[in-house]
């Protein structure tokens, strides 16, 4: 693999950035609004609400806060494909030397750049208007991110697969993904809530891992690694099921014309 | 590195196949494109050019048959054999929210090309680009944006240069321009040009040798200023139009 080949996907990425407001506002904007939204809902729910034992800041700004990242994540994948399907350069990309392998890692290296800055913004929105210290979860912090991150990549190449699969007009598909998966891995509520049926799906999906373990540190427990190291091999387990996925679309869509046909074509 | 020889073609396709649930797009067709030679694949809409292009390309994986490019399988190292290849097309333009250097700049890098900003310097002089170094490529007219996607074709110095259609939509001057530099390009180097076209005019005048397709097979090659004498026709439109409209009887003659 030639990193050099991945670096100019970011490129292109950053170039595109540079010359475009209407680009760069939503790395932030809306997940700075997310996180004042919901730190007045929270704050107002401290004031008519007293369980003890329970702060309400880590548990639902937080879980906002989180949950925001993992979308951003996707999205900062999805976001760098649909370049390319916007400006119809399939073939001038895959008529290149460049690796399918090459070209997934530039879209997550740009991800990884995108949703940071997303990520510090609402950090620090989050913690100069409403107090909140992600510090609260202490070193689970770190685990919690990387199994959202590498979940959110998940997420992103299947939606970049199932565009490839279904043509450019499939987008619509891909933008509700995080909004359907939010019932069910509890993002605002413990999994106990849900019926059975749901908590058998959320106990598949590793973002509900996150949830409930910060639930539990915001109410004075402990998160056993056991739980972490679940939530991180699903990740995993999602990421490679992903990379699979996409291969096989590609293949498909080499082996049918797909992509010289998408090239042809208008967006529609 | 070469596998079949030391001295292989830039482009070998031998029985190329490609067929989708009821149709035969490209029937079995064998030919070469030479060093220092540009070879014209023409034919009526539907010949099968396109599909081959795209076969070439590595975009399109062929049913049967194999393609070698610089004597490199492109089906067994298809990184490496795209390294010797470029291409332009009229459908398919480079990014239009990237300026001029921006979009070579990207596509050098994925083409591994060495001091990259000296080689989008010259290329920029080489095709009159200097003044929209920094324009976006959206907004350039069709003649400038071929230009760029040429200067982008030949960014990585390619021993195999595909253009499908590079004059399509540009007036006479501006494609007069296109033919000379494309000509410049297999008279000073080592590479081939594998280019389509409808204009026979601009065939008769660029193209060493031609192959007509037809119905996804190649029915007549050789050399564009002979073969319509040939076959009893007085300009090469003539036996163009005569491959469209009466292809078995060139087929079985």
């Amino acid at each position: 693999m030639r990193l050099s080949r991945a670096a100019a996907i970011v490129l292109r990425q950053f170039y595109l950035l540079r010359g475009s407001p209407s680009r760069v506002f939503p790395l932030f904007v809306w997940v700075a609004i997310d996180i004042v939204l919901w730190g007045f809902i929270t704050r107002y729910l401290g004031t008519i609400t007293h369980q003890p034992g329970m702060d309400l800041l880590p548990a639902l700004l937080g879980a906002v806060l989180l949950w925001d990242f993992l979308t951003r994540v996707m999205q900062g994948v999805t976001m760098a494909f649909f370049e390319d399907v916007w400006s119809r350069n399939f073939l001038n990309v895959f008529a290149t030397p460049m690796t399918i392998t090459e070209y997934v890692t530039g879209l997550v290296l740009s991800s990884i750049a995108t949703s940071s800055v997303g990520l510090v913004v609402m950090l620090v929105v989050a913690g100069a208007v409403f107090g909140l210290s992600m510090l609260v979860y202490g070193a689970m912090l770190v685990p919690f991110l990387l199994v959202l991150f590498l979940f959110g990549i998940a997420l992103g190449i299947i939606g970049t697969a199932v565009v490839l699969r279904l043509g450019p007009s499939a987008e619509w598909f891909i933008w509700p993904i995080p909004a359907l998966l939010s019932p069910f891995v509890g993002v605002f509520y413990p999994l106990s809530t849900l019926p059975s049926w749901m908590q058998a799906i959320a106990r598949l999906l590793p973002p509900s891992y996150v949830f409930e373990g910060m639930r539990t540190i915001v109410s004075g427990g402990s998160v056993s690694w056991t739980t972490v190291l679940m939530g991180g091999g699903l990740a995993v387990l999602y990421i490679v099921l992903a990379a699979l996925f996409f291969n096989r679309v590609f293949r498909l869509a080499v082996r049918t014309g797909l992509i010289a046909r998408y090239s042809a074509e208008s967006v529609s | 590195m070469a596998e079949s020889s030391s001295n292989p073609p830039v482009l070998s396709v031998r029985e190329l196949c490609k067929s989708y649930a009821n149709t035969v797009a490209v029937d079995g067709i064998s030919f070469e494109v030479g060093r220092n030679e540009i070879v014209g694949l023409l034919g009526p809409n539907g010949a099968g050019k396109t599909t081959t292009i795209n076969m070439v390309l590595g975009v399109l994986e062929p049913t049967s048959g194999t393609i070698h490019i610089q004597g490199v399988d492109l089906s067994k190292r298809r990184s490496q054999a795209l390294e010797y290849t470029n291409f332009a097309a009229v459908y398919a333009p480079l990014p239009g929210n990237l300026t001029v250097v921006q979009n070579l700049r990207y596509f050098g890098m994925i083409y591994g090309v060495q001091r990259i900003s000296e080689r989008i310097e010259a290329l920029l002089q080489e095709f009159d680009l200097v003044r929209f170094r920094d324009t976006k490529c959206g907004v350039l007219s069709s003649g400038e944006q071929t230009r760029v996607a040429l200067a982008k074709a030949m960014l990585n110095r390619p021993q195999l240069l595909l253009l499908d259609e590079p004059t399509a939509s540009l007036d006479p001057s501006t494609a007069r321009d296109i033919r000379a530099r494309i000509r410049d390009f297999t008279a000073n180097g080592t590479g081939g040009v594998l280019w389509t076209s409808h204009n026979m005019y601009e065939v008769e005048e660029v193209c060493d040798r031609v192959l007509f397709m037809s119905r996804g097979k190649v029915l007549l090659q050789g050399d564009p200023r002979k073969l319509p004498h040939e076959h009893g026709k007085a300009t090469l439109e003539e036996l163009f139009i005569t491959v469209a409209r009466e292809p078995l009887a060139l087929e079985h003659p």
